[in-house]
């Protein structure tokens, strides 16, 4: 296998402290309300909050009762009532509702709301609007960082996205720089950071002013460098099918919070199981990265050599019967276990993809990546809508489609488009309208040269205000280049080359060896060149937005020896991929580093582009 | 397609495109499915399996998969005991597995004692270290230390605007803006955002969130986008749920400053509920044969049009292009494509197992009057899609061989297993091996391993191998 642990990796921080963190400042809020209370929960917090903590703590702090949020009207007896959610306007108004019936129903209560990460001054006018203020009392819980795995941290915030390349809200950028603060206040300072992006750089900026206003410490490090990168600076790679291991079991059964759900065709019973995939489960360690086309292989290895350490047992007597059992069944039976589960998995993920014809699927994707046969790409897309098969992949195709080419053709644009409402409910136009402001699927502006574009720059450089520059930023920003772009970096290997998928060769392997994932490839690149140097083309094309910046620890020399100097922290802003996570993780075997990946939340092409549908109320 | 076996692994494992094939009889996926077998076979000795479960990774999950103590668990028990009207609290359970591993061996206290946390609680939450509150914990945010009301001018404002623009801060620009939306008129409020793009794109956010719409088409329309203007108004349709109100409302927007696209397909939008809505009302009460046999699952308003093209093509076919249900009607009234009206069509006569209608539908007649088939999407669509409606073999056969190409007429074959077009393509291509191969997936003396038996044994074919 190609990703088991190397002997000299350097060791990671233990992150299990932030959970804690998180944890006692709960209860400590909980404590702010004495006495019984209900509690209700956003039901996108109740499975972070599982990772942090459960019921009995919660119980101990006094919690009767949990609910989930629905924005319904409540069954409660209790006197007084907390709310555990995300600051989102909707939420608010449904509390101040209560509130409010409660009045009139002339019942006394206590309430209190629990923002987290933090509260929007937005949502705090509503209550005063709503004339409960003061009858709701607030707090922030800074639930920042939950760490999913070893190397992996995420802020579970997937509104992030949406929030900040589509409606070009910036609320979540202190809340990103807020989470580098705490990493870096718990852990240390760093060396070096690298980033490109608008976001990246305002997280940068923010992150900044925290550490001025806030007490400065100096610790040993333990990261050497962070590395900030925007979702929208590589929108190619989360579109494209996963194919390792670990990707292809979100894409298809999504994983939660590091958790998955197996239905019975996996099981191969009439019951469902929750199961954590992380580094604790051996079996799942050893094939998260691996190409799907050697999971099959190693698994029925691994049941090879189980049944040999069961049979053992026959033939035995009594007394090694005994040690048999204390020694090595329990192991066994673990494995055993596990390795049902993930065959199962393999099993139901292959017929799944063997159903909807993945293998033609793939070679288009490829085709468009390698910019080959664009119209054969282009009749399976359409024949992919006319038969009104999945929704989001034909969207995904058409999105890859126009990133690809620098936007369709406008005949091929409009006739896509109108098959596409046609098969999929007329309302999309909605849905295409937000994916042509975020660049994602656009139709060629004839006559649009370059030379347009730098006569509109140039003119609005010369007014000075902000907004005008940032209004030219992102219309540059629609083009892709990513023909160019792929060109320059070598991201798609020449064809005919064989690639054998066991023995990775780079990073292509995570996408069966036809290309590279830009994010990566640029974070391989700076960390070589130690900055942006040499890659003024490549910056341009990506419309710029890259900065590197020394950090302010002072002894570089004494660290230099530490494991700390081969730990590079890379924020994803707008989510991740596992692809990209197992991609990070073979170049950093490669190049002797660990990469811990800090991202806004766990992505893929569904939950992209399942971001940007406006197709229901 | 002839492959030989001993190389397999290697051009599989090799080749870039093909590397991996989701197939089902891939050799590795068959080991996998031996391998699983084996796995199900293996007997354990003792069967305490319940007890360990937690120490084994897995996590305990109650009937609905959740697992057992978690929240989301709990919140579950909590909405059922509602239901059922009954008042007992959370089941008592003492451990769970997620918190057994991380919180062995922390008490409250001693974490409190540890260095590197002591030093984290410092810097990042302060309030930990304070004794217990005596009352409210209110913290003193960025925008309560200075107060917006003394900010008056108008210069003042703009000043206040750019400079949380100018510090990224998203929540203390909405902040602001809220403060200028209070105390500016509108129509200066709006020719200011002009020049702010990301103030007016927080702004705009802002009053999505808050769903002041009326606003909002005021502003998209001070500012001249008018297409976006008229987009937001057209989603307001989502939020009506009468079918005869949203149609009135999507006749309302015919109106609007759409581009030429989506003006067509807005008033396309409006065309189709109508039409449902005249279906819908004379389909529920239909009572010929086709909807007692086939009884409708499901009403057809608010469905895109290819699926009321379907509808139309199985429970209307053959009505004639005057009635608003009928496929022709549709089919002309939406514009659409030869090709799109074939696969749907295809598709539905395929569900009713009408092999005939199929058949019509690539009928062509020539001048000389001879019928031919035609096809404006590959064969091997066609094959696909009435293979997924199990269409009996003669009915696939027929098709697969209207497949052009050879290569993909036999790769269709073999996966759809039409015995007959593989064995004559292995005898048209005098591939002797191949056959001796095909001939071991099957049957002992099913008739097509007799035939090939009878190939085998005939001494007039010259194999090329």
């Amino acid at each position: 296998m190609a990703h088991t642990e190397w002997k000299d990796a350097p060791g990671l921080p233990d992150f299990s402290l932030l959970k804690r963190l998180a944890r006692d400042q709960l209860i400590f809020l909980l404590e702010q309300l004495p006495g019984k209370k209900d509690l209700f929960i956003d039901a996108d917090l109740m499975s972070p909050l599982d990772r942090i903590a459960n019921v009995t703590i919660l119980k101990q702090h006094e919690v009767d009762k949990l609910y989930k949020v629905e924005l319904k009207p409540i069954v409660s007896s209790s006197d007084q009532l907390c709310f555990l959610i995300r600051p989102r306007i909707q939420t608010v108004k449904w509390i101040s509702d209560l509130v409010n019936a409660d009045k009139v129903a002339g019942r006394f209560r206590r309430y209190k709301i629990i923002f987290t990460p933090q509260k929007f001054y937005a949502c705090e006018t509503v209550l005063e609007e709503q004339g409960v203020y003061g009858d709701v009392t607030t707090d922030e819980w800074n639930f920042y960082i939950l760490p999913l795995d070893d190397d992996i941290l995420s802020l579970e915030l997937p509104e992030f996205f949406r929030d900040n390349f589509l409606e070009g809200d910036q609320r979540w950028v202190t809340t990103a720089g807020s989470a580098l603060r705490l990493l870096q206040s718990v852990y240390g300072s760093f060396s070096k950071v690298y980033g490109i992006g608008r976001c990246a750089k305002m997280v940068y900026e923010s992150w900044r002013e925290l550490m001025e206003d806030g007490e400065q410490r100096t610790r040993q490090p333990e990261f050497a460098k962070v590395f900030l990168v925007d979702r929208d600076v590589d929108f190619v790679t989360p579109l494209c099918s996963q194919v390792v291991y670990e990707g292809l079991v979100d894409d298809l059964f999504r994983i939660k919070c590091g958790s998955v759900e197996f239905g019975p065709d996996v099981t191969s019973s009439d019951k469902s199981i929750k199961v954590m995939l992380n580094s604790q489960d051996k079996v799942f360690s050893e094939i998260r990265n691996e190409h799907f086309s050697n999971v099959f292989g190693f698994l029925s290895q691994k049941a090879k050599n189980l049944q040999t350490a069961y049979d053992k047992r026959r033939g035995m007597d009594i007394q090694q019967m005994k040690a048999f059992v204390a020694d090595e069944l329990k192991g066994l039976k673990q494995e055993h276990r596990l390795l049902s589960l993930h065959i199962g998995a393999s099993e139901s993920m292959m017929k799944k993809k063997t159903k909807q014809d993945f293998q033609e699927l793939l070679k288009t994707e490829h085709s468009l990546l390698e910019g080959f046969e664009i119209r054969e790409c282009i009749t399976y897309i359409e024949e992919h809508i006319n038969r009104q098969v999945s929704m989001i992949d034909s969207l995904r195709l058409l999105c890859l489609l126009s990133i690809t080419e620098n936007g369709l053709l406008s005949k091929d644009y409009r006739s896509l488009k109108a098959q596409y409402l046609q098969s999929y409910g007329i309302e999309h136009l909605l849905t295409f309208a937000n994916l042509r402001q975020l660049g994602l699927l656009e139709e060629q502006q004839a006559g649009e040269t370059l030379t347009v574009m730098e006569s509109k720059v140039g003119k609005l450089v010369n007014d000075k205000t902000v907004g005008k520059l940032t209004d030219a930023f992102s219309s540059l920003a629609k083009k892709s280049n990513f023909r160019a772009l792929s060109k320059r970096l070598a991201l798609v290997p020449k064809s005919g080359e064989e690639y054998d998928l066991r023995v990775p060769r780079d990073m292509a392997y995570v996408f069966s060896g036809a290309y590279i994932p830009l994010s990566c490839k640029l974070i391989e690149q700076v960390l070589e060149r130690d900055g942006w140097t040499g890659m003024e083309e490549v910056t341009r094309m990506l419309n710029g937005q890259e900065f590197a910046v020394t950090g302010g620890s002072s002894s570089s020399e004494a660290r230099s020896k530490t494991d700390a100097q081969r730990i590079v922290l890379v924020m994803f802003l707008g989510g991740c991929t596992f692809s990209e996570i197992s991609a990070l993780r073979f170049l950093g075997k490669e190049r002797g580093c660990r990469f811990i990946v800090v991202t806004t939340a766990i992505t893929n092409s569904s939950r992209l582009l399942e971001a940007l549908l406006d197709n229901s109320a | 397609m002839s492959r030989a076996k001993p190389e397999d692994d290697e051009y599989w494992n090799s080749s870039k495109f093909k590397a991996f094939t989701f197939d089902d009889d891939d050799d590795e996926f068959s080991r996998l499915k031996e391998s699983k077998r084996a796995m199900n076979s293996i007997l354990v000795v003792d069967d305490d399996d319940d007890d360990d479960e937690e120490e084994d990774g897995v996590e305990r999950v109650s009937w609905s998969g959740e697992p057992v103590g978690s929240i989301s668990w709990s919140v579950k028990e909590t909405a059922s005991s509602i239901r059922s009207g009954s008042e007992r609290s959370f089941p008592k359970i003492d451990t769970t597995p997620s918190l057994s591993k991380q919180g062995s061996g922390y008490s409250l206290s001693s974490l409190f004692k540890g260095d590197l946390y002591d030093t984290a609680v410092r810097t990042y939450a302060p309030e930990l270290r304070k004794p217990k509150s005596d009352g409210k914990t209110e913290n003193t945010s960025l925008w309560s230390a200075f107060s917006l009301e003394k900010f008056r001018s108008l210069q003042d404002k703009l000043l206040l605007l750019d400079e949380a623009v100018a510090v990224y801060d998203g929540n203390l620009i909405t902040a602001v803006l809220m403060y200028l939306k209070k105390s500016l008129s509108k129509e200066i409020l709006f020719q200011e955002l002009m020049a702010r793009d990301v103030a007016l794109r927080h702004y705009v956010h802002y009053l999505k969130e808050m769903g002041e719409q009326k606003l909002l088409v005021e502003l998209m329309k001070a500012l001249g986008r008018t297409e976006d203007m008229a987009l937001m108004q057209y989603k307001e349709h989502l939020n009506i749920k009468d079918e005869g109100q949203r149609r009135d409302f999507l006749k309302s927007c015919l109106g609007l400053p759409f581009s030429q696209d989506d003006a067509t397909h807005v008033q396309d939008h409006y065309t189709l509920l109508e039409r449902q809505i005249i279906i819908e009302a004379s389909d529920k009460k239909a009572d010929a044969e086709i909807f007692k046999k086939f009884p409708r699952k499901a009403s057809i308003l608010n469905m895109p049009i290819i699926t009321t093209l379907y509808y139309s093509c199985f429970y209307h076919y053959g009505e004639s292009e005057g009635t608003y249900s009928s496929p022709a009607n549709i089919r002309k009234t939406f514009r659409i494509s030869e090709k799109q009206y074939i696969l749907t069509a295809l598709g539905a006569r395929a569900k009713l197992k009408s092999w005939f209608d199929v058949d019509s539908l690539f009928n062509t007649k020539n001048w000389l009057g001879y019928t031919k088939k035609r096809s404006p999407v590959g064969f091997h669509r066609v094959v696909d899609i009435l293979q997924k409606n199990s269409a009996p073999v003669n009915v696939l056969q027929e098709y697969v061989n209207l497949i052009d190409s050879p290569e993909l007429k036999l790769s269709v074959a073999l996966k759809y297993k039409c015995h007959d077009i593989v064995i004559n393509t292995y005898r048209d291509l005098k591939d002797r091996q191949e056959l001796v191969v095909y001939r071991e997936k099957l049957e002992r003396d099913s008739p097509e391993y007799r035939k090939i038996q009878e190939l085998l044994n005939n001494v007039q074919i010259r194999w090329k191998n």
